[in-house]
């Protein structure tokens, strides 16, 4: 899971709240009790996290079925 | 699932039990999988096949009594299999396979066979192999006893002699014109070996007996006919360390030259056994001729005659066998994989699988290989009905939910969407529970099941009005789940409590008699509310004679085939009372192959079509496919998924409420928003009308408009994605703030997460409303603090 090859558009998105583009950074993804740090861009004030679309259907969508698995 | 159960479960599927020709052949010959080989054209492995059971495959081609023939299932469409030719066929097409028998390390221990015919020789060749010093006694001047009676035209001698030179190889020592009883006498044999094998061929009759029998016998007995008294499972006689077999105990029978060499290798089996110091007796009953359990159905299988030789002397031509072998049907059973889309889709059948779900429920750690194996089956029961031994994969698959639920392990995306379904069915937003109107008391109580309420919420409120009109004493209606969802999902404790609450509404309203709409309802209450009297609305329906006359009299007469729905399977008053009342309507009923107690499922049963969508709908475009005729259900989800395939499919109460045909027909159910929406509105409307109470108010949420394209509603249902998750994440975004804005496209972008799963939501507000861009989502944890 990567957010460094996210689409140009994923520029385009600011966090509304604080007026701020996005900076890319670790965030830690956990599920049915593993955590894994993340590249994914959030506000550098307020910390709200940007998820986008091709990563939750795609390789989350994979690892969540990975680990109910496991 | 313990380690007993298992091999229980396993055993009662027979696919692999032997195809009846290997079960008879008393050394067990793979005739199918030579025949495989042969149809193929590999005539080296099907040779290696044939050689790796037979010691002398030259000679017992040519000179078997095939007690295959007649048990060959081909022999009942066309005739059996020339299974003996293919032999021939396979050795003399085959080329030289340089291959040397394999012979385990010397012991120190010796053998004496006495009789070099085909059995003395197959036990000498056996007990050779696995490394016994064996020396053969003959009367004859050589070795081959009986077989060189036979007409040299079947079997000529150079045949038999290079037979047996494998006996040469493998370092049999063969003394001839040495009988045993006059030139060396059986008790000096007995001191000087370990063991002996007597198969001295004829038994004795007439005054003649085998010499050994006129030596002071000691304790080798003989019964009052004067035959040697042979144990018929070990060979062992009453003499310590003698054993016999072989023509020798066929007295009045015909010789068989194939029991004579299964005499041979059982005997050799005795013999290593006795000088191992372990049980003679046990597990010998795959030894030797015996019925096998496979079923093999030849239903469908072509006739086709037995395959003639131009050359009937030389046997088979190349082309000659291979045109015979792929006349072999090739048995087997498979009989549940035929039917079932689930069976079939994971390549196996229910012996493989039942181990591989034992062994996903053994795993402590490591990938669990069988989840998907596990909550895709529909557990509708189809295989017991077509399984020769009733084996139910659908119970065992049911229990390994239950398991996984008990150890946390059930994946939580398989059954969350369903059973949150569930939840809200009988949540306070849809559950009613009222008696008649105007009454205090019903003798009846109308229970349609969420799906139909779901799905067709006009015609429960029609349905529930003509049941009050028709019926005397009252009719309540009590509208939710009745925990399907959670009894199927393995999630027992969410299921007896929902049984509980509707127990103790039923009770409330002094135990009346359940109508049932739905046939998984029905099936549920049966089993698990065994107090309750309960009656199908189609039982209800045909006893009141309805409909009185045909609705739709202006339609031109048509013909409807029945979808059986698969919880009445053994319902047999259920599919009896659809049928009267489609009579009455004036359609002409079809059967489906499969229906009544061989019905297939929908794709919904067992909750199929959340835990494998792509099974689910391979199932159904496979049931659709099997009549041109429109189709007629009787449960709301049959009729719905169905329809979803490109099906036209009325549901029974479209034709008794008179709904316009064509237009039900074509409908494509309601997504999951609309059917949580009917089912609010079902109720609110009933409340209103009939009971004259104001329902609950909407939650604020529930108030923001979207403005959704059919497009993206398409995606949505895919996702899983209800309107009221986006109107939850937009009413957290416009009140919290906190959302991303797109510089370039205006738009906003917002997430939230109501219980376990996180929405996502592209949208732009617009006068009163939002319009719906996009909607995602994702089960994995943000680890997300926002400061304000």
């Amino acid at each position: 899971m990567n957010a460094k090859d996210a689409a140009p558009a994923e520029i385009d998105w600011v966090c509304a709240k604080c007026e701020l583009p996005l900076e890319p950074g670790k965030v830690n993804v956990g599920y049915l009790g593993s955590v894994f740090p993340v590249d994914l861009l959030s506000c550098p004030r307020c910390g709200q996290v940007f998820v986008p679309e091709n990563l939750a259907v795609g390789k989350m969508l994979e690892v969540e079925k990975l680990l109910e698995d496991k | 699932m313990e380690q007993e159960e298992l091999g229980r479960l396993e055993a009662r599927c027979i696919q692999e039990q032997p195809p009846a020709c290997a079960a008879a052949c008393p050394v067990h010959v793979d005739a199918r999988g030579m025949a495989a080989a042969i149809a193929k054209g590999d005539f080296a492995s099907a040779a290696r096949i044939y050689r790796k059971t037979v010691p002398f495959p030259g000679i017992i081609s040519r000179i078997c009594d095939r007690p295959c023939q007649a048990i060959c299932r081909r022999g009942e469409v066309g005739a059996a299999v020339s299974i003996r030719d293919l032999e021939k066929a396979c050795l003399d097409w085959a080329g030289d396979l340089k291959e040397g028998d394999v012979v385990l390390p010397k012991k120190d221990r010796r053998i004496a066979v006495v009789g070099a015919g085909l059995s003395g020789l197959t036990a000498a060749f056996d007990l050779a192999r696995k490394g016994y010093s064996v020396e053969v006694f003959e009367k004859e001047a050589r070795p081959g006893g009986s077989l060189f009676r036979f007409p040299a035209g079947q079997l000529p001698e150079e045949v038999i002699e290079a037979d047996l030179k494998a006996l040469e190889k493998v370092g049999v020592i063969i003394r001839t014109n040495v009988t045993v009883g006059e030139n060396i006498l059986l008790n000096r044999i007995c001191e000087e070996f370990d063991a002996v094998y007597l198969a001295t061929g004829e038994p004795p009759s007439g005054g003649f007996a085998p010499p050994f029998l006129k030596e002071g016998r000691g304790d080798l007995a003989v019964d009052e006919q004067g035959q040697v008294v042979i144990d018929p499972v070990t060979l062992a006689t009453t003499k310590s360390k003698v054993f016999a077999g072989g023509s020798i105990r066929r007295a009045r029978e015909r010789p068989s030259p194939i029991e004579s060499m299964a005499d041979g290798r059982r005997a050799a089996v005795s013999i290593d056994r006795a000088l191992q110091n372990v049980s003679l007796t046990a597990a010998r009953a795959g030894e030797g001729s015996y019925q096998t359990r496979l079923f093999t159905s030849t239903e469908g299988v072509e006739p086709a005659p037995a395959v003639p030789m131009a050359g009937e002397t030389l046997g088979y031509s190349m082309q000659e066998a291979v045109l015979e072998a792929k006349r072999c049907i090739q048995c087997q059973c498979l009989e549940c994989v035929k039917v079932c889309e689930y069976l079939n889709s994971f390549g196996s059948y229910p012996k493989k699988y039942i181990r591989q779900i034992y062994n996903n429920l053994a795993i402590v750690m490591g990938h669990r290989h069988a989840n998907k194996l596990i909550n895709s089956c529909s557990l509708c029961g189809l295989c017991r009905e077509v399984c020769p031994e009733d084996l139910h994969m659908g119970l065992v698959c049911k229990k390994a939910r239950e398991v996984m639920v008990s150890q946390g392990r059930m994946p939580p995306s398989a059954h969350d969407f369903p059973i949150r379904d569930m939840i809200f069915s009988n949540s306070e937003t849809c559950a009613l529970a009222r008696l008649q109107p105007g009454t205090d008391t019903s003798r009846r109580l109308f229970f349609p099941g969420c799906q139909l309420s779901a799905s067709a919420p006009e015609h429960v409120r029609k349905t529930y009005g003509l049941l009050c009109q028709k019926l005397s004493g009252g009719v309540g209606l009590m509208l939710r789940c009745c925990g399907a969802p959670a009894e199927w999902s393995g999630r027992t404790e969410l299921f007896s409590s929902s049984l509980r609450d509707i127990r103790a509404l039923w009770e409330e309203m002094e135990k009346p008699e359940i109508i049932l709409a739905c046939s998984t309802c029905y099936e549920i209450f049966k089993t698990h509310l065994p107090e309750a009297g309960i009656v199908s609305l189609w039982e209800v329906l045909d006893n009141l004679g309805l409909p009185e006359a045909p609705p739709h009299a202006a339609e031109p007469s048509r013909t409807l085939a029945v979808h059986d729905a698969c919880s009445t399977r053994h319902e047999k008053k259920v599919h009896e009372s659809v049928r009267n009342i489609l009579r009455r309507t004036g359609f002409e009923i079809e059967e489906l192959p499969l229906s009544r107690e061989k019905t297939e499922c929908c794709g919904y049963g067992g909750l199929m079509f959340f835990a494998n969508p792509d099974l689910a709908r391979n199932l159904i475009s496979r049931r659709i496919q099997q009549s041109e005729s429109d189709y007629l259900a009787y449960c709301a989800m049959c009729r719905d998924y169905l329809a979803s395939g490109g099906k036209r499919t009325l549901h029974l109460l479209d034709l008794v409420l008179g709904a316009p045909i064509d237009e039900a027909a074509q409908q494509r159910g309601p997504g999951y928003t609309l059917r949580r929406e009917n089912r609010v509105r079902l109720k609110n409307t009933l409340l209103k009308d009939l009971w004259r109470e104001t329902p609950a108010g909407k939650e604020t949420f529930e108030m923001i408009r979207l403005n959704i394209s059919n497009e993206l509603r398409e995606l949505l249902e895919q996702r899983q994605i209800l309107d009221s998750d986006i109107q939850q994440v937009v009413d957290f975004a416009e009140r919290s703030g906190v959302r991303l804005h797109n510089r370039r496209t205006g738009r906003f972008l917002a997430h939230h997460k109501p219980v376990a799963v996180t929405y996502w939501v592209e949208y732009t507000p617009s006068e009163g409303e939002f319009i719906i861009h996009n909607a995602y989502s994702h089960r994995m944890e943000i680890s997300e603090e926002i400061n304000s």
